[in-house]
């Protein structure tokens, strides 16, 4: 068993587990928070998106071990039912989701994605590599192109993700 | 996933020592290929060594003009830095058509070069195959083919090497520099690095057990034209049925290598000649001695147009 530390939405939390142990798996069966959720579990349909020192990851390809002492937001650390974070309420007011399963980790990937177009991250969509990206629906579909909605929500959710932005939808 | 002891290196050298003293033992950085392969049982490590903090993600200017690139660099860092998107265009671009952001946020230099095949036969534990256990056979030969290589296969192995970032490298000619476990180093042509599959598809770099990448070098920039078109079966996230990595310069000379048609980056220099004259003329020279199937035999005509569209591109 090894031992690991590590700062999942503001709070300390210390755990014991096996190495083998998922950062998702640590997150939904240790800690109980089963915001972010196992869909595939190989990387290919981002329900697992959260937040490690503030970079989207694909919380099912990489060991809890591997992040001791990081700091990890979740769909749970972002907001709460009654004081939801204004992606969520983004996703709400636009409908964006169906069954819902998807939902957490395409809010974690959103918020990542704002964050990274104002970090000037490029994107293959970007038109010139040494300027700064746009804040476009064609940008946003690419850098959301990680995580799969099988109810088919991806208008709705391009809406809910340009509000956000500060652009009308 | 097998059971498996983990520690964290202190060292690159610490590293490799560990991994000659360990058998079975892998290095683990970003993981996302690896723990992928080992839920499938398809990798089975006894023993896992962590280098993800040992300091080796810096990006460096080179003495030489070039840039120095830490192995633990992460794909959307190297894409975003400002010298890879101003002086080397074509690998920002492939880094960008690779994976996803997440994907991206933790995938990292080395490990992107030492990906595994996305072959069907590789991921199907039910199937032979050579790669996955050697002398078992190739059940892609005859099989379901579409995705897999025209070029410089062999008899036992006709898997690709799936990176994009690894193509953009070749037309660069990067230089991966590794450590032993004596704590000598070296440093590796990216000509010499990937393999062709052989009588032995299993070993797939020129890399000795233990040793370990501890950064990519690339040369002074070379100027000219920078492109990387992949051509896929989706729009985003998704791997290459043939990608182009292409410097062209004002003269219509220059460099491409080819991704999704063989085992490694495909590059022939001495087919390089005929770019000015040409995709057709290039492509045939570059894709000379071919070996497609019925299912895959559509790649040439795509790589083809693939480059003819590079070129028309590059002329403006």
């Amino acid at each position: 068993m090894s031992r690991v530390t590590l700062r999942v939405n503001g709070e300390e939390r210390s755990l014991e587990l096996d190495p083998r142990t998922t950062l998702l798996d640590a997150l939904r069966e240790q800690l109980q928070l089963t915001g972010s959720k196992k869909g595939c579990d190989h990387g290919q349909c981002g329900a697992c998106t959260v937040m490690v020192e503030g970079r989207r990851i694909y919380s099912c390809l990489t060991l809890a071990v591997m992040h001791d002492g990081e700091a990890v937001t979740t769909i749970e650390g972002l907001g709460r039912p009654d004081a939801l974070h204004p992606m969520q309420a983004a996703f709400v007011k636009h409908d964006g989701y169906q069954c819902g399963y998807c939902t957490p980790g395409q809010i974690c990937a959103s918020v990542a994605t704002l964050q990274e177009i104002e970090a000037g991250i490029p994107s293959h969509v970007t038109a010139d590599l040494t300027a700064a990206p746009q804040l476009t629906a064609e940008e946003i579909r690419e850098r959301m192109s990680g995580n799969i909605c099988r109810c088919g929500a991806y208008s709705n959710i391009v809406e809910a993700i340009t509000e956000v932005a500060g652009r009308p939808a | 996933m097998r059971p498996f002891t983990y520690e964290r290196a202190a060292s690159p050298a610490d590293a490799a020592r560990a991994a000659s003293r360990q058998p079975g033992a892998r290095f683990i950085a970003g993981g996302t290929n690896l723990l992928d392969l080992m839920k499938l049982q398809i990798e089975t490590p006894a023993h896992l060594i962590d280098v993800n903090r040992l300091g080796l993600d810096r990006i460096e200017p080179t003495p030489e003009g070039g840039l120095r690139i830490g192995a633990l660099v992460r794909n959307t860092d190297l894409a975003a830095d400002a010298r890879v998107r101003h002086d080397y265009g074509v690998l920002a671009r492939a880094l960008l058509a690779g994976a996803s952001g997440q994907l991206r946020n933790k995938a990292t230099t080395a490990g992107n070069l030492l990906q595994r095949t996305r072959c069907p036969y590789f991921y199907d534990t039910a199937q032979p195959c050579n790669k996955r256990q050697p002398g078992s056979g190739c059940a892609a030969i005859g099989g379901v083919t579409r995705q897999l290589a025209v070029i410089g296969a062999s008899e036992a192995c006709i898997a690709t090497h799936p990176s994009d970032m690894a193509v953009a490298m070749r037309a660069l000619d990067a230089v991966v520099e590794t450590v032993r476990a004596d704590g000598a180093t070296r440093r590796i042509p990216i000509a010499e690095f990937h393999r062709l599959p052989g009588e032995t598809p299993h070993v797939e770099t020129a890399l000795e057990a233990g040793e370990l990448i501890t950064a990519v070098t690339l040369p002074p920039p070379l100027g000219g034209h920078h492109a990387y078109r992949k051509v896929r079966d989706r729009a985003s996230y998704a791997f290459a049925l043939v990608s182009v990595a292409a410097v062209v310069q004002r003269d219509g000379s220059g460099r491409v290598a080819l991704g999704g048609v063989a085992h490694r980056p495909w590059r022939v220099e001495a087919a390089e000649a005929e770019l000015p004259r040409g995709a057709k003329r290039a492509m045939a020279a570059i894709l000379d001695g071919a070996r497609p199937t019925h299912e895959n035999a559509f790649k040439l005509t795509l790589a083809e147009r693939t480059l003819a569209s590079v070129l028309a591109e590059a002329r403006g």
